[in-house]
């Protein structure tokens, strides 16, 4: 039984779209997606790049640009957070929920101290706070993230990357927010940082029972570091479920295909999906994988696949998995497709 | 701290680099002006007097000597800060630098007050609000102004303000400007001084014509910087970072992304106002106003070497200094830049 299943929900998304208004047609980035993660829960996002996960990831908070539109529903804590007053949705964000980001390097405002950072984002939520008070907060916040006291009035600039992405994480969680977004948190450092970053992650949860929603790219990140997993195409959740179930009976061709391409010591040859992401303003009918999909059949061109339960008891969106009265007649015939010109590939 | 070690090390470097470019610069100007040709006596008066008398001068002048004295002579006159009298009116470079320089100065520094007074207001309120009101407004105004020539301009202010009956040239009333002690040669200044309210008024009035048509033609190119700049700023990595920390918007604007685009606006509006000092002779043409520019081009015109000597050697030294004067703010302002 997953955590989430254990304990209510915290963070529970439904039907959740993301519209970039362009000038032509929209860029549908998150296109009707639906999860939810319980405390103390980690759950990965994984995705190739420009799938929509960094767009579900603001979306959540509703740091999105104006152009774009939100609709579905986010209910944090019961509370539904679409169409919130922004007012009341920026007082949440820091203490409620925190959002760490990909490139640690330039998420520091380069003209201000550490302690600069610390002391605008206690007193932002926490009027009252005495400079002791704000001093001894965000010296114990830093101290759990292995920065030295002696640092704390130091610039952005005299940190190493690693270093900083841990002063990120130490400004999102001096809040103690209890759901944190971390967007590719490891993605711009290197293998040892990666590891430390995680293992904070793991300690998070362990110690403050707070729900982690961890977007990357990577696999292995999600098989060390996560309870669930969900994958995403092309601004949909195909595959969810628990991470192990996951990996070990993947349900639909897209993760199976994205497993087969994680590189290991045995790795001779580099396995990849032929394609490339489709476009989201105009992506392809009924199932959005049925271009590059090797198993593709007549019916995922036809109609959008339904959601089903796979082998591990995860949810996923595949017509392989049924239902099967739901296909129509020769529908299982394998899909006739046209040869895409090397050009158009191009 | 180390970053207080780090800011002394920059500042005090820079100020010694300042010195060998000084050098350089000085030797730059005496050489380019031996290179022309002739000596500055024949230059100036060749024409004028007869070839016996012109000998005659040449010789008090020094310039029968070898280049190399004459370049060490020069080097002590700069030093000294006296660099000799004009050939063609016998005045002293120093008095025309002091005279016509403090009224360059005073009309540049009243006009860059206005540029940046207009300036980063209208482009931070532009630049926040991107296709409001504001933003229309004021890119057409930077536009339109730009284009406008400055005698155009200057015409137009001197139009309007003769209706109302203020002065449209000098820099102050002739009996003003004749019984009032010159002790820093800068009018306003030297009105207060005196405790003379009348005199302020008159002089305060004729500044603000030639400093509101300068200062207004360069606020077009500030609105622009500091627009742009706002809007990356705006738009920057930690921007969206202090929002997810649920920071007020206002303070985001305002600690973060305000701060952060001026950094590079002090850089350009620094340069800014090195031309400004060099080169605001069209608007001290059209106003009358007795500065060094238009004097320098007197000077050329006359062929004076001498002067024109002074004047550029002054120029040079200024154009150094207000840029140590810029990395010095920058410095205080931005902690990446420092030697370490």
């Amino acid at each position: 039984m997953s955590a989430a299943e254990e304990n209510a929900a915290i963070l529970e998304v439904a039907d959740m779209r993301v519209w970039y208004g362009t000038r032509g047609d929209p860029v549908r980035a998150v296109d009707g997606v639906s999860f939810s993660i319980g405390a103390g829960e980690t759950l990965g996002l994984v995705g190739e790049s420009g799938c929509g996960k960094s767009t579900l990831g603001r979306g959540t908070l509703g740091l999105l640009p104006p152009m774009a539109s939100v609709s579905g529903s986010v209910r944090y804590d019961g509370r539904e957070l679409v169409g919130m007053d922004p007012k009341e949705l920026r007082d949440m964000r820091g203490p409620e929920l925190g959002l760490i980001f990909q490139e640690p390097m330039t998420r520091l405002d380069p003209l201000q101290t550490i302690e600069k950072h610390f002391r605008e984002t206690l007193r932002t939520h926490e009027p009252d706070l005495d400079d002791d008070e704000v001093r001894r907060r965000s010296l114990e916040a830093l101290a759990g993230m292995g920065i030295p006291p002696t640092r704390f009035k130091q610039y952005p600039h005299e940190f190493s990357g690693g270093m900083r992405q841990r002063i990120m994480i130490a400004l999102a969680l001096v809040l103690n927010p209890k759901v944190l977004i971390a967007d590719e948190p490891t993605t711009a450092l290197d293998v040892i940082v990666e590891a430390q970053i995680l293992g904070i992650l793991a300690d998070l949860r362990r110690n403050f029972d707070t729900a982690v929603l961890l977007i990357t790219h990577n696999l292995g990140i999600v098989a060390e570091a996560c309870d669930r997993v969900a994958v995403m195409y092309a601004g949909e959740i195909v595959e969810q479920g628990d991470a192990r179930e996951v990996f070990a009976e993947p349900a639909h061709p897209y993760t199976r295909e994205l497993l087969r391409a994680t590189i290991s010591l045995e790795t001779t040859g580099l396995n990849y999906i032929d394609g490339a992401p489709p476009s989201l303003i105009d992506p392809p009918p009924a199932c959005r994988f049925h271009p590059r999909c090797p198993n593709a059949m007549a019916v995922c061109a036809e109609l959008a696949p339904e959601e089903t339960t796979g082998g591990g008891g995860q949810r996923v969106r595949c017509w392989l998995n049924g239902p099967e009265e739901r296909i129509p007649e020769g529908g299982r015939e394998p899909l006739e497709r046209e040869e895409i010109a090397a050009a158009e590939e191009a | 701290m180390s970053r207080g070690g780090g800011l002394r090390t920059y500042v005090l470097t820079r100020v010694l680099l300042a010195i060998p470019t000084v050098f350089i610069l000085v030797t730059m100007v005496f050489l380019l002006m031996r290179v022309a040709p002739g000596d500055p006596i024949t230059a100036a008066l060749g024409a004028k007097l007869p070839a016996k008398e012109l000998e005659k001068r040449k010789k008090e002048a020094g310039y029968d000597r070898p280049i190399a004295d004459q370049y060490v002579e020069y080097l002590g006159q700069v030093v000294t800060l006296d660099l000799g009298e004009s050939v063609t009116d016998n005045r002293s470079v120093k008095s025309i630098i002091v005279e016509n320089g403090s009224a360059t100065l005073e009309l540049t520094l009243a006009a860059f007050s206005i540029t940046l007074l207009v300036g980063i207001p209208i482009g931070l309120l532009a630049g926040r609000f991107r296709d409001g009101p504001i933003d229309v407004g004021g890119r057409l105004f930077a536009i339109v102004i730009y284009a406008f020539p400055v005698f155009f301009l200057g015409f137009l202010a001197q139009l309007l303000a003769s209706k109302v009956g203020w002065p449209t040239s000098g820099r102050a009333s002739p009996i003003v400007d004749f019984d009032l002690d010159k002790i820093s040669y800068f009018y306003v200044l030297d009105s207060l001084i005196a405790g003379d309210w009348n005199a302020f008024w008159d002089v305060l009035q004729h500044l603000f014509l030639p400093a509101l048509v300068l200062g207004l033609t360069i606020s077009g190119v500030m609105i622009r910087l500091v627009r742009v700049n706002l809007m990356q700023t705006l738009r920057g990595d930690y921007v969206e970072a202090a929002r997810a920390r649920g920071i007020s918007e206002r303070r985001v604007v305002i600690n973060h992304a305000f701060r952060n685009a001026l950094v590079p606006v002090i850089t350009v509006a620094g340069l800014q106002f090195a031309i400004l000092l060099s080169g605001a002779v069209l608007t001290e043409e059209t106003f009358n106003w007795p500065g060094i520019g238009s004097e320098l081009i007197r000077y050329l015109d006359e062929r004076d070497y001498i002067a024109v000597q002074g004047i550029v050697v002054v120029f040079a030294i200024a154009v150094v200094f207000v840029s140590l004067l810029i990395d010095l703010v920058n410095a205080f302002i931005d902690p990446r830049v420092r030697y370490r």
